[in-house]
């Protein structure tokens, strides 16, 4: 084996992990408010608000303008390109606004599926291109960590082994530059939770996916203690007619990851799919009270599961603030105390949180 | 990805890992009891004494004549296939003393080391042919845990990827058929200490071997809950002109190891390689008390370690017999404090002297 090159000095090292470290402190977690402007569309039109820049743009305010205690439940927020560069209406950046109340600053990567040939229909990650000037840039305007979503489905042979082995190689060298550049990424291998397969195959899944994810983020010497994982909970596919506690994804989530994250991984932000904001919340309590070993902190990285209630309440008019900041308060809040196995669940949570959030295939 | 087909019940599954738990129960490690005849006959030459049979008899009756003070901090014994038939003055197999004593007995299952054709003098470990059936005997004949020790030596050029990727695959081959015959497979990817390279480069190379290990474990569907790994702590190669602490050797060991090894393995037992007795009972200490955070058992798996001082006092002579078991009780006893973090050397450095060496956030 040829003599190491470090990667990373030391100096590099601890800056990554204090800022990995700083995201999930005390069970805050992130706010996925990176949706593209095709996805910020789908929301949108639920709500019957057209899509327009200046929508985004407003929605987005609100959320960020919330009262400084949400500092206490959101650790970092993920960005789209063009939300680094808004404002909001007396001309202060979003990106100082949410320095200031000490949230971290993420911004998406990715750019996109492209198909693999040969394969029933999956997909690799494209964004690697320029990404190292793109993360240098980001770094100056802000930006301290980096997210690019992998994504696999359960289907008939799928995952395939290229479709494996070529999400986990795109992570690891998005991952490898994006520590170059001192942003930490985020690793999401997102196995999607459409099909009528059972929680069993997906935890089977689930293993397979993060082992090789780990594989390849050693080939790529990877700082794991600078990175977090954003992965699915394991749970039965959206189409299956088993049903599973709170309790039951729990330990299979926890099993599935406690077999292939090493402890040097500082957190696990759990993406939500398609489930329902009090489901969210939910597993992710009975997650944070599973007794396996978790040497990780296990947290959220949620968008519609923070944001549904949110958007309902905003309907595109600005009387409407108030009712919206309070509602994303209210799931933030949750989420936090779930992250420290802390949740109670409060009996009505309003039709919103509740209401399944699956959308068949979902992209962004 | 076709359906998994699971490769336990769940039973089986339980019971590999109970016997897992057993063996790493706090305070407690392994005696490895196992060399070969040609092992046995380097010990015994180095005390004049003639490698007979009947000697290898005597001597291993030495250790396993032990009283009860051995049960709360040995957890294993593992023996040699001779060992295993073999019986005490009284005519009682070494097999049932040893389980009386409720201490779990392994077996050494590797035919040893053979060359790999066009590589630096590196190589790969037999034993796979038959292995199954030679399983399921041994477990019949008392067995519940075996040892296969791969090796793997630092150069200019080695290990190469072709050395990881073979050892790393035959022995999750090993683990897997010892699964299937209710076994725990202890797995040693040793790295031999061999060289004049530093820590740093130890660590760097332990990270990869056993990154490479845990895939292939994965890979071969092995339930790593039901198996403990037997790794090299991570030192300086012998010849290496720098001298580190037991706190650097650990940090860096526990590092390498946080990296690595997925926290749903029960325990890890260090091999003691060249180390004196003394030198791997305080390494052992100075790593279960870094500050790190670890979420599997720490712990020995010691030949010469626990063995040299019983060995160097019996000498071969009957007479002697009593004093030789009274130094491995002593070793023993040393071991199971250090597995706690709980040893106070043997008069010069204290417990809190070398707590106070630790850097605090030390990026390795």
């Amino acid at each position: 084996m040829a003599c190491q090159f470090p990667a990373l000095t030391s100096e590099q090292k601890k800056e990554l992990s204090e800022i990995a470290q700083c995201i999930v402190a005390g069970g805050k977690g992130i706010l996925a408010a990176d949706e593209s402007v095709g996805t910020m569309g789908s929301r949108l039109q639920r709500i019957k608000v057209e899509n327009t820049e200046e929508n985004r743009r407003q929605f987005r305010e609100i959320l960020f303008t919330v009262d400084d205690s949400i500092s206490q439940s959101i650790g970092g927020v993920i960005l789209f390109h063009e939300t680094l560069y808004q404002k909001d209406s007396q001309g202060r950046l979003f990106r100082d606004i949410l320095k200031e109340k000490g949230i971290v600053v993420g911004i998406k990567l990715d750019q996109g599926g492209a198909p693999l040939a040969g394969t029933n229909k999956e997909t690799t990650i494209q964004g690697l291109d320029g990404l190292s000037e793109r993360c240098a840039q980001y770094k100056k305007d802000g930006a301290n960590f980096g997210k690019w979503r992998a994504v696999l489905k359960i289907d008939n042979q799928c995952p395939s082994h290229l479709a494996i082995q070529e999400n986990a190689n795109t992570l690891a060298r998005y991952a490898s530059i994006c520590q170059q550049n001192g942003l930490v990424p985020i690793v999401e291998p997102e196995v999607l939770a459409d099909g009528d397969h059972d929680m069993e195959h997906c935890q089977y899944v689930t293993e397979k996916v993060l082992a090789a994810v780990y594989k390849a983020l050693n080939d790529h010497h990877v700082y794991l203690e600078g990175t977090l994982l954003k992965p699915n909970m394991v749970t039965a596919g959206h189409a299956s007619t088993k049903k599973y506690t709170p309790e039951q994804v729990a330990m299979a989530t926890v099993t599935a990851l406690y077999r292939t994250v090493p402890a040097a991984v500082p957190g696990i932000c759990f993406l939500s799919g398609g489930m329902s904001e009090e489901d969210a919340t939910l597993n992710l309590n009975a997650i944070n009270l599973c007794p396996l070993p978790k040497p990780w902190k296990l947290s959220f990285s949620y968008g519609r599961a923070l944001q549904a209630s949110a958007l309902a309440a905003w309907s595109g008019k600005a009387a409407n603030k108030k009712a919206t900041q309070e509602a994303f308060m209210k799931r933030a809040l949750a989420n936090c105390q779930a992250a420290k196995g802390q949740y109670v669940h409060t009996g009505s949570s309003g039709a919103a949180s509740t209401q399944s959030l699956f959308t068949a295939c979902y992209t962004y | 990805m076709p359906h998994s087909y699971p490769a336990l019940s769940a039973e089986q599954k339980k019971e590999l890992s109970d016997i897992a738990l057993r063996i790493v129960a706090p305070g407690k490690g392994i005696l490895a009891a196992d060399e070969s005849v040609g092992s046995m006959a380097k010990r015994l030459s180095q005390i004049g004494v003639e490698n007979t049979e009947e000697n290898r008899r005597l001597y291993r009756q030495v250790l396993f004549s032990a009283d009860d003070r051995v049960k709360k901090c040995i957890g294993g014994v593992i023996f040699f296939h001779e060992t295993l038939y073999q019986k005490d003055d009284n005519g009682v197999l070494f097999v049932r003393t040893i389980q009386d004593k409720g201490i779990v007995v392994g077996i050494k299952v590797d035919k040893g080391v053979v060359p790999l054709a066009g590589t630096d003098g590196e190589t790969t470990t037999q034993g796979l042919d038959g292995l199954s059936e030679r399983c399921a005997q041994y477990k019949k004949d008392g067995a519940d845990f075996a040892k296969w020790r791969c090796v793997l030596k630092i150069s200019e050029r080695t290990p190469s990827a072709l050395a990881v990727l073979e050892n790393a695959n035959v022995l999750a081959r090993y683990a897997s058929i010892c699964q299937q015959n209710g076994i725990v497979p202890i797995v040693e990817p040793e790295i031999l200490p061999d060289g004049d390279h530093d820590l740093k480069r130890c660590q760097y190379v332990t990270e990869k071997v056993l990154a490479a290990v845990y895939k292939a474990l994965s890979d071969h569907h092995v339930y790593l809950e039901g198996t403990l790994l037997k790794p090299n702590m991570v030192t300086p190669g012998h010849a290496c002109p720098i001298k580190y602490s037991p706190e650097e050797i650990a940090m860096a060991t526990l590092t390498a190891l946080r990296r690595t090894v997925p926290p749903a393995v029960p325990g890890v037992t260090f091999l003691s390689g060249g180390q004196s007795e003394e030198e791997a009972s305080l390494n052992l200490n100075a790593i279960n008390q870094c500050p790190l955070p670890r979420p599997w058992a720490l712990t020995f798996s010691y030949g010469r370690a626990l063995q040299a001082s019983a060995l160097n006092t019996w000498r071969g002579q009957r007479d002697n017999a009593g004093a030789a078991t009274e130094e491995f009780i002593k070793r023993a006893e040393v071991n199971g404090l250090a597995a706690q973090g709980k040893y106070e050397g043997s008069g010069e450095d204290g417990g809190a002297a070398a707590q106070s060496l630790y850097i605090a956030n030390h990026a390795y």
